[in-house]
């Protein structure tokens, strides 16, 4: 090795010793903030809790009106049997027909069913009657569950009623739930909670941390010093990909110990695709504070460019096919969409990369398109 | 005898274990202009915030324009201006919108406000400026806008914190021309600053050191005590002592 | 009392020269309102079938037209095994399989009953259990059309049916739009009234402007109030806008009092605005503001009641929810808007958002000490 290459060795190494002392001064900042800190680490932890624990949409303690004109022996054993469930919980009985409305403005009961007089009686001898169930669908899906439910503890009274007359050829389905046999909701949305929390981190974070210095002034001071500007943001982004890299183990520690999720691919193929994840939002959250000059922009635009996009087009909360076409084509463009498909695939699905090579092309592409962006802008912003 | 303004007894504050101002003990005479030096994190803005009613004293007693820095800090703000070291004139809002905003905070009539501000503008020159953004004014200006505003309504004293930063001399000059006219007029100047050029413009000053009121006289008599020829000397001498470096 | 005049000025002059906050309050309501209905649809329909049929016959044939005449469904795939039709469902191109075993029919008229398979992709727990649910009702009305063909077996009249009606009421085309767009105007409100005056207070602090007014002999209730009417103003705007929006693209008009709306948002208004204001006594920095802000945001957003249903919440989620003030205000929105409920309906509501926002401004001004 001739002396020059030996100087271009040393000189790499100073500059590289030079990066690290940036970046430790760059975890002070961050480190020395608790209360941010602490909300930093707490919203995973929080967001799994209630995606875990408390959101569900599934049916439980609804409140039910009966309206009963037959009080029968029939109409008491249904009731007994919607009592007797954890879907419902009866508000009140009541047999005048004009109390209904009211009841459903008060806001207090969401369904009510009403059995017409001699209930008993017409089933048995004109083998047909009718029940009325009113739902209050201005939640049209709970209205929707709720009918279900209610026709179904019927229809299994009419099964009851059934299994005295014998009824021939019964298709009889045979249903496996594939991954998620007990349907719960976490196989679901804990990619989601990751793709938002990262991003969170990830872009909000960077931003504004940079856009602040900028607002501050002391930005300029840094890129008076000897080192190359681009160093200089890099360095503000190091901490939030450490930060983040934490809160996915976090995020991951909490899926599979407390909510149960395992991760049924490999570990390492996951992390890696995060890295790319993370890499692509911080990317991102460097190209916004290049853009923008208040932090209170960089807010702005990093929620409602970023953060809302992501709740929306990434699938976990509202399936994307559902959505007009324009919307669905621009949910491509979303790199959260990308990613939650590829957690899900190796975590829930437990599939290896030759599934979602396709996936990892494109957010690779989306972060390197962003990367070259912001070179640019960045360049320009210099002149 | 002349009047006195500002009175401390053993004015003490304490942040935990740390003694930040400790048992200070001054006058200020009415319509002087009353250096308060010190280095930086010697105690300087905390003692001053306590005389303007910004912090609570931990012991000691002190009152401002007669009134009691405990209990009465609301007369205290009726009667004094105060300039802060980051100027706090809104930036987004021109000249004589800032004007306008501190003379009603302050009570002023709106025909009183009106002529203040003419004379307030044309005093300064800034006819040209006043409808335009605070923010694009030149550091200097901003100084002097800030001074001028701090005393739109007339107060007795008027506290400045460092208010001559990062101008060159003949901007600082200027300033402080305008602190003498003030004084000319009875207004009582408390001012702190670690220009030691600027001490010389004082009538008294008293140099703080790690908390405590080191010296307390006329420029001449410090530099007579301690046998230098400039204020800085004086400083020095004082100051290399000093535990508490920033 | 005329201090106040001038605080006021002070404030709407800064707030129209900030473009920012004014591409928040006109911008983000229309973009919200727009995009946010369109996107959040729960509906489950275009269900991906894949079909593995060993038995081929015109009763399979039968089987899957009426599957696929229901309109749930796409069929995706016909395939001859189940590991084909499997591999659609791993690259995520079919959401569920029916097998239709070999013999189907001809082992349902000899044995009189017979098994056919069906699985599902269930990481999404809701839309697995519908589609499952929708296929077996269309599976289940085959089986009652082929009763009622094949005359073999006793007559269908001696079984008792009963039948059931359903009528939705207040929103009969189960529009989900009339369901989602009062909620997110809500949270709409919330966020903006919020976050701007937890920001512009802590951004005083910050710059050091608010050090000046603590000189000056203004009163605490003055300076306070000076800060709280601006936003109370912005947060009506919004509101407004958003109902006209509401009006204009959704067609959703009050079918209740539209005093009784208005009257309810005023004083949720000062609710909200004592939250961002107590949020702002609590940081130092723009960014800590933003961000405590931002955490509680979320946790009102997502147990609103306006995605789930506060009734499954267990008991420890239940009572979180009832101190977030936004679910009283999805609630309130709701039954005005959608039910024509009137002021003692909303009572209850009304006292607890009167009483949130009498609690969090006192506390936020006791916070707010002139002299530290």
């Amino acid at each position: 090795m001739n002396w020059q290459e030996a100087r271009r060795g040393w000189n790499n190494f100073k500059k590289m010793k030079q990066f690290i002392a940036f970046v430790k001064k760059e975890f002070y900042h961050v480190l020395r903030d608790k209360r941010t800190l602490l909300i930093l680490f707490g919203m995973p932890v929080m967001q799994i809790l209630i995606f875990g624990f408390a959101l569900t949409n599934e049916v439980k303690n609804a409140k039910i009106l009966i309206v009963d004109h037959a009080k029968d022996i029939s109409s008491q054993k249904i009731i007994t049997e919607i009592a007797a469930g954890k879907y419902f919980k009866i508000e009140k009985v009541i047999s005048d027909d004009k109390q209904i409305e009211p009841a459903f403005k008060k806001g207090v009961i969401h369904v009510a069913i009403v059995f017409p007089a001699n209930f008993h009686q017409d089933l048995m001898h004109l083998n047909k009657i009718q029940i009325q169930i009113i739902a209050d669908a201005s939640d049209p899906n709970l209205a929707t569950t709720l009918t279900n439910y209610i026709s179904a503890i019927i229809q299994d009274y009419q099964s009851g009623l059934n299994k005295t007359f014998s009824v021939p050829f019964q298709i009889i389905p045979d249903v496996r739930m594939l991954y998620n046999p007990q349907l719960k909701g976490a196989p679901n949305f804990v990619p989601g909670v990751m793709a938002l929390v990262l991003l969170l981190v990830c872009v909000l974070m960077t931003a504004i941390s940079i856009v602040k210095e900028k607002e501050t002034g002391t930005m300029e001071i840094l890129l008076v010093s000897p080192f190359k500007p681009v160093l200089v943001i890099l360095a503000k982004a190091v901490p939030y990909l450490l930060v983040s890299l934490i809160n996915l183990a976090s995020i991951l520690l909490l899926s599979v110990y407390v909510l149960g999720v395992p991760i049924n691919g490999s570990l390492l193929l996951l992390f890696a695709e995060s890295t790319l994840f993370i890499i692509t939002c911080l990317t991102l959250g460097i190209f916004i504070s290049i853009k923008t000059n208040t932090q209170q922009a960089a807010m702005l635009v990093s929620l409602m460019g970023m953060l809302l996009p992501t709740v929306l087009f990434s699938g976990f909360m509202f399936p994307i096919e559902n959505m007009p076409v324009a919307l669905q084509i621009f949910s491509n463009i979303v790199p959260s969409k990308w990613y939650y498909i590829i957690v899900k695939s190796i975590m829930i699905k437990g599939v290896g990369f030759s599934v979602i090579w396709k996936e990892t092309l494109i957010l690779a592409a989306i972060m390197v398109f962003l990367f070259f962006l912001s070179l640019k802008s960045f360049k320009i912003r210099m002149q | 005898m002349q009047e006195i303004v500002i009175k401390t007894d053993k004015l003490t504050k304490r942040f935990g274990d740390f003694t930040a101002v400790s048992e200070i003990t001054f006058d200020v005479y009415k319509g002087e202009i009353f250096g308060f030096l010190g280095a930086n994190g010697a105690g300087k803005t905390t003692a001053m915030r306590m005389l303007i009613g910004l912090s609570k004293p931990t012991s000691g007693s002190a009152t401002v324009a007669g009134f009691d820095v405990y209990k009465q800090t609301e007369n205290i703000k009726k009667n004094i201006g105060y300039m802060s070291q980051k100027f706090s004139l809104y930036e987004d809002l021109t000249v004589l919108e800032n004007i306008i905003f501190y003379g009603g905070i302050y009570g002023l009539g709106n025909a009183q406000i009106k002529t203040k501000s003419d004379e307030l503008i044309a005093g300064l020159g800034l006819q040209n400026e006043a409808r335009k953004l605070v923010a694009s004014l030149p550091l200097g200006w901003k100084q002097k806008l800030s001074f001028s505003v701090a005393l739109l309504h007339e107060p007795k004293i008027v506290f400045l914190d460092e208010p001559t930063g990062g101008v060159d001399p003949v901007t600082r000059r200027q300033f402080w021309d305008l602190i003498y006219a003030a004084s000319d007029n009875g207004i009582t100047i408390f001012v702190t600053t670690h220009y030691m050029d600027e001490a010389e413009y004082c009538n008294r000053i008293s140099i703080m050191v790690d908390g405590k009121i080191e010296a307390l006289d006329s420029p001449e008599n410090l530099k007579k005590q301690f046998n230098t020829g400039s204020m800085d000397d004086v400083f020095y001498e004082l100051a290399r002592g000093a535990k508490r470096v920033e | 009392m005329k201090t106040i005049k001038f605080l006021l000025r002070k404030e709407f002059k800064q707030i129209f020269r900030n473009r920012t906050i004014l591409i928040m309050i006109m911008v983000m309501p229309v973009i919200q309102l727009l995009i946010l209905p369109l996107a959040a649809n729960y509906d489950v329909k275009d269900i991906n079938l894949s079909v593995v049929d060993h038995d081929r016959s015109s009763f399979s044939q039968k089987l899957i037209s009426k599957i696929t005449a229901s309109g749930y469904f796409r069929l995706q795939g016909y395939n001859a095994f189940f590991k084909d039709a499997f591999r659609l469902i791993e690259s995520d191109k079919a959401d569920l399989i029916l097998e239709i075993p070999q013999g189907f029919e001809r082992n349902l008229v000899r044995e009189n009953a017979q098994k056919i398979f069906i699985a599902v992709n269930a990481i999404n727990g809701t839309k697995a259990g519908l589609g499952a649910a929708y296929l077996m009702q269309i599976i289940g009305n085959f089986n009652s059309d082929i009763r009622l063909e094949w005359p073999l077996g006793n007559g269908n009249n001696s079984i008792p049916k009963i039948e059931i009606t359903s009528s939705n009421w207040f929103n009969p085309f189960l529009n989900y739009n009339i369901f989602m767009v009062p909620g997110i105007l809500a949270i709409l409100v919330t966020m903006v009234g919020g976050f701007l005056t937890a920001l512009n207070i802590v951004k005083e602090k910050e710059v050091g402007t608010i050090e000046q007014i603590n000189v000056t002999p203004i009163k605490k209730q003055y300076f306070i109030l000076g800060k709280l009417i601006p936003f109370w103003i912005l947060g009506n705007i919004v509101f407004s806008i958003g109902l006209l929006i509401s009006w204009l693209i959704y067609h959703i008009v009050p079918v209740g009092n539209i005093f009784v709306l208005y009257g309810f948002i005023w004083l949720f208004l000062l609710a909200v605005l004592g939250f961002g204001l107590l949020v702002s006594t609590y940081s130092d920095t723009q960014q800590q503001a933003m961000l405590i802000m931002f955490f509680f945001m979320m946790i009102f957003i997502l147990m609103g009641g306006l995605f789930t249903p506060i009734d499954s919440m267990p008991g420890w989620a239940k009572v979180i929810a009832r101190f977030n003030p936004l679910s009283y205000m999805i609630d309130v929105m709701r039954m005005v808007i959608l039910k024509g409920s009137g002021w003692k309906d909303i009572f209850p509501q009304l006292w607890k958002i009167a009483l949130f926002a009498v609690v969090l401004n006192t506390w936020a001004i006791l916070n707010y000490r002139k002299t530290a």
